[in-house]
């Protein structure tokens, strides 16, 4: 909100990276707008979660620059943590922490990286519990929720820092069918209150309806891009159409 | 903790009324129970029966009966030897502090990252390998003996000081393996859910990795403190007027081995509750893990 007109709240610009010798990104070149959702698609091991990690650094990067507002975060000596607390990340499996209760999950990150008082750390996460129906698990452990709420708790921890960017890791490919739609409302809910979101996913239907744009990712590049209708009614690469078939195959578009 | 909700254990206790067709086979189990608990008592008659009439009728019993279980001796150097132990448990609880704190520290620095900490990881490592690797007796020896005897001005001399650095560097090494294994056992997600939130390494760390190892580890701790436990009588070898040495003066008084098995029979008393509190916390551990996370 405070960052100069005319910077993409996320620039990635030639990014490559590379697992012993696996290239797993091969020069990804990406903007994402402020109030953007974008959603990556592409098969399994296309590189859609080793890209995500490389935003937050969890991943060093080989080569490239990412900027995230006007800041670089790949400039030598920048803050990694300064970095991280304006990117927040949910994961496919949650990761919550065990050994706490739902607030002490999303209270930790506020008072300790922000040092916000706990009083008024408790009180904007139970504001957010509430507002995502999560109120009654307060004091819950998360072994208790089932993975539906602990993955609904992890967005709100995410949350919980007010990032200024939200990575989503797939959150709801390790979840049962049943519990998928409470997970994929709550996305919803906040792409409708403008936060900006980059997105990996299976979920078709999902990318469709709430993507303001697709990104085919394959071969460790991003293929195509475009407006949803587009890339799914009318991709013009020919990996992109396999790709598409066969997920129509399997029943999941 | 809420009213220990044990799904497993609920489960059983509804079965009865339940009416499913397992339920139809319980009566049947309680004779069961009835039978091999008969079949073990009377197979642990037997055993010990039997050993017990082969040592008796050994060709040495009487003499051995006479040195090692003479009834007299027992009463007249209890109350000393008991009283003497009261040395052995101020050891034990001193060095089990710094123990805890030092093997921590020592497994916090071998996990470091990073070339900087270089020095630090390889110096743990060297303590842990060289400390692992030395008999205990001989640590105690030569920093009971050989710091005192530089006779440098302002060190202390007292056997009991050196007998607590002793233990607490021999265990320390141990104790930092165990603290290891529980840091690596931490999935590295957490600490990528805890990174990716800004915290520090330090924080992460502190936080998130080590009050999740800690509870992980506390089994094998409890094994350790154990050991501990009976190798403080190890320190009587540097003039420490600890338990074992009281039972060897007593002995060397009245020229019969039975003040050792009262020594004996006092680290039974002690050390049988310690291993029987671990065994719980292990099953406990695993019940939680099958149950399904109850806390």
């Amino acid at each position: 909100m405070t960052r100069p007109v005319g910077h993409p709240a996320l620039r990635i610009e030639g990014l490559y990276k590379a697992f012993e010798r696996t290239e797993v990104l091969r020069g990804v070149d990406l903007t994402v707008e402020e109030h953007e959702v974008v959603c990556l698609i592409g098969a399994s091991g296309s590189g859609k979660s080793t890209l995500l990690r490389c935003l937050n650094l969890l991943e060093p990067i080989d080569a490239g620059r990412i900027y995230l507002g006007s800041d670089e975060l790949t400039a030598p000596g920048a803050d990694i943590n300064r970095v991280r607390r304006r990117v927040g990340m949910v994961f496919q499996a949650f990761n919550l922490f065990p050994h706490m209760s739902v607030l002490d999950n999303v209270t930790l990150a506020p008072r300790k990286v922000l040092k916000t008082p706990r009083g008024q750390a408790e009180a904007d996460a139970a504001a957010l519990l509430d507002r995502f129906g999560l109120a009654d698990k307060r004091s819950e452990y998360p072994d208790r929720l089932s993975g539906g709420q602990q993955q609904r708790v992890a967005i709100v921890r995410a949350l919980a820092m007010r990032p200024d960017l939200l990575l989503l890791d797939e959150v709801t490919s390790a979840l049962d069918p049943e519990l998928v739609a409470e997970v994929l409302a709550l996305v919803r809910e906040l792409a409708a209150g403008g936060m900006t979101m980059l997105i990996a996913t299976h979920e078709m239907g999902f990318a469709r309806d709430i993507a303001n744009r697709v990104c085919f990712l394959d071969g460790g590049v991003i293929l195509e891009q475009g407006p949803p209708d587009a890339i799914f009614r009318a991709p013009r690469e020919a990996r992109t159409r396999q790709f598409l078939d066969r997920i129509i195959q399997a029943g999941r578009l | 903790m809420l009213g220990g909700a044990d799904p497993a254990r609920r489960r059983r206790a509804d079965d009865p009324s339940s009416g499913r067709p397992e339920a139809r086979h319980r009566p049947a189990r309680r004779p069961g129970v009835l039978r091999s608990t008969l079949i073990a008592a009377a197979s642990t008659v037997l055993v010990f029966g039997a050993i017990g009439w082969f040592l008796v009728n050994a060709p040495g019993w009487a003499r051995v009966q006479a040195s090692f279980f003479n009834g007299e001796v027992f009463a007249r150097s209890f109350p000393a030897i008991a009283g003497s132990f009261w040395v052995n448990v101020q050891l034990f609880l001193v060095a089990e502090v710094l123990i805890l704190l030092l093997g921590l520290l020592v497994a916090v620095l071998r996990s470091l990252p990073g070339p900087v900490f270089f020095p630090l990881r390889f110096l743990s490592t060297v303590y842990v390998d060289v400390f692992r690797a030395l008999p205990g007796v001989l640590v105690i020896y030569i920093l009971g003996f050989g710091i005192p005897g530089l006779g440098i001005v302002g060190v202390p001399v007292e056997p009991f000081l050196y007998a607590v650095v002793a233990l607490t560097l021999i265990y320390s090494a141990y104790v930092s393996e165990v603290y290891r294994s529980g840091i690596d056992s931490v999935h590295p997600s957490q600490s990528a859910a805890a990174r990716s939130l800004g915290l520090s390494h330090w924080q992460t760390l502190r936080f998130v990795v080590i009050p999740q190892a800690v509870r992980r580890v506390i089994p094998p701790l409890l094994n350790d403190f154990i050991g501990l436990q009976k190798d403080t009588v190890l320190v009587s070898y540097i003039g420490v007027v600890e338990i074992f040495r009281q039972s060897y003066i007593k002995q060397a008084g009245s020229f019969n081995f039975t003040p050792y098995m009262a020594t004996a029979l006092v680290f039974i008393i002690v050390t049988i509750p310690l291993a029987r509190l671990t065994d719980w916390l292990i099953s406990r551990d695993r019940r939680r893990q099958a149950g399904g996370g109850v806390r």
